[in-house]
């Protein structure tokens, strides 16, 4: 009773974490910045999968603990940030709405999901109370950040962010998902990251940028 | 009956122990700041002895003064101390703190700014109108974010009184993520509401970008010495507001002398500690571009925002 107590506060402050790390992935003026958060995003994620496994005594989440770290935590941040220093990219964040008011919009999604998970959680038992609503959200912030970013690198920051939602409703919600799915999606999201620097790359050499807006131009010509 | 003379009494020696320990904690900052950048520092009594000299000084008024610069420093030292009496310092359900809640106190805190501001235009100085026009819309902005954050607490409180806020923080058994957004959004108003680095210098007159030195260039003398005292109080008042609102620990809930002790100490301890991490802060940060003050404020809003959604979301449920 005590653990399971604990583990609910566990999740719920880590699901107040997350929230604050995705509108502070939303907040950043700078490219280095964004990564940091993002990389703090995976740290966090690493942690809550450690405490729920030491909580729920599942030894196979604390592997999946370990790759999280490692992988969303350290070596997609390390990646990404090796491709902005290869290709010389502006370090500054563009934007096509400016943050404030993405911020805001952000605020109206947060409030939007909340109303969405209200059915959900009235239907399932064992949907840990409210967690839902705020994984939702930050799923939908990372869709924010793809779509209001103008540089192919934030888009892709938001995309892992999506990712890094996901595995975060899996853990909030259910306490992990099966050992097999998890080493797949691992794998599935470092070779994403992989294949997306090689598309940059592609993309360089033939549009010669990475800003969206540029490489429209070039197509419609 | 002698019960409510003394706890009056005990009122009055809270508000004056905060008014008159105020220069103090300003000197400290000034102190600790100054051991950081590697010079010895003016005495921490310094600030002391520079409200003496100004109130011995004769008041040089501009020409064209009217009433509302001669009164402004009087209405807002008064607006400042009215609104330090409603903090609750030491002991809890103090009668001044009953009587007014938080939405008071911002209102006074409103009061003398409205005024500092008044002021500032009426000498009709380049810089008086711009110092006035840069502090309104900061403070359209901050005010929302501080009354939000401090509304988190009061949506689990269920009061707005600061008294009871107080009481509910104090028991407090588990982490609440909703107050951990509400101290960050609070942070980032007290460092506007003060004037403090990353939004403007305290301690420089001459810098194109100054707000609250830029309003009270025209005044000296013992005019001078009250609005300095009154931000000094403003200073204490918000460092005291977050530890009593976030860090209650060790208030005084009974009227005792032990427990009235051991919560002034306590009350000291956790300044000093705030203090040491503003200073921190100080040192370390360079003031941001004054176009980029909206963009924090509105941050703040949206973290206090945030913290209430997480209220509901994770703490009370539908």
């Amino acid at each position: 009773m005590m653990l399971e107590s604990m583990l609910q506060e566990t999740i719920s402050v880590a699901a107040a974490l997350m929230l604050l790390i995705s509108f502070a992935l939303l907040a950043q003026h700078r490219m280095l910045a964004v990564l940091h958060w993002f990389a703090a995003q995976g740290i966090v994620l690493a942690l809550t999968t450690f405490l729920v496994a030491v909580l729920s005594d599942q030894k196979e989440l604390y592997i999946s603990a370990i790759l999280t770290l490692l992988l969303k935590g350290a070596l997609l941040p390390w990646l990404l940030w090796r491709i902005i220093r290869r290709m010389h990219v502006h370090r500054e964040v563009e934007t096509t709405v400016n943050l404030p008011v993405s911020m805001l919009i952000a605020l109206g999604i947060v409030i939007l999901s909340f109303y969405v998970a209200i059915p959900i959680e009235r239907m399932s038992h064992n949907v840990t109370h409210n967690t839902l609503a705020i994984a939702t959200a930050t799923v939908f912030i990372g869709m924010l950040m793809m779509i209001t970013r103008q540089k192919a690198i934030t888009q892709v920051v938001g995309f892992l962010s999506i990712e890094n939602a996901l595995f975060f409703t899996a853990i909030g919600a259910t306490q992990g998902m099966p050992m097999i799915v998890e080493l797949g999606v691992a794998f599935d999201v470092l070779i994403a990251a992989i294949i997306f620097g090689l598309f940059f790359t592609h993309m360089r050499t033939t549009f010669e940028s990475l800003d969206l807006n540029v490489i429209q131009e070039k197509i419609k010509r | 009956m002698t019960d409510a003379v003394i706890v009056w009494l005990l009122n009055l020696a809270q508000v004056a122990l905060m008014v008159f320990t105020a220069p103090l904690i300003t000197g400290i900052v000034r102190k600790l700041k100054a051991r950081l950048q590697n010079r010895r520092g003016s005495s921490v009594l310094q600030p002391y002895r520079d409200l003496m000299k100004l109130f011995s000084k004769e008041v040089l008024l501009a020409e064209n003064a009217s009433w509302i610069f001669r009164s402004a420093p009087y209405i807002i030292f008064t607006a400042t101390v009215l609104a330090v009496s409603v903090v609750p310092v030491i002991l809890v359900n103090l009668p001044s703190s009953l009587i007014a809640d938080v939405i008071a106190m911002a209102a006074l805190l409103a009061l003398a700014r409205f005024w500092l501001a008044l002021a500032g235009m009426d000498i009709g100085t380049g810089f008086g109108g711009m110092g006035a026009s840069r502090e309104m819309t900061f403070s359209a902005m901050a005010e929302p974010a501080m009354l939000m954050s401090v509304f988190v607490i009061s949506l689990g409180a269920h009061s707005t009184n600061l008294s009871t806020m107080v009481e509910y923080a104090l028991h407090l058994q588990h982490l609440l993520p909703s107050v951990a957004f509400a101290l960050i959004a609070f942070l980032m108003v007290a460092v506007v509401e003060n004037g403090r680095i990353p939004i403007d210098n305290p301690s420089t007159h001459l810098e194109v970008t100054m707000i609250h030195e830029a309003m009270i260039l025209e005044y000296s003398g013992r005019h001078l010495a009250l609005i300095e005292w009154a931000s000094q109080i403003k200073l204490v008042l918000f460092i005291t507001l977050i530890s009593s609102l976030f860090f209650p620990w060790g208030m005084a809930e009974s009227v005792a002398i032990l427990p009235i002790i051991s919560a002034l100490t306590f009350w000291f301890g956790k300044i000093v500690f705030i203090i040491i991490l503003l200073v921190i802060m100080e040192t370390l940060l360079a003031k941001i571009r004054i176009f980029e003050v909206p963009d924090y404020l509105l941050t703040a809003y949206v973290l206090a925002f945030l913290g209430m959604l997480v209220h509901y979301i994770l703490e009370v449920g539908v």
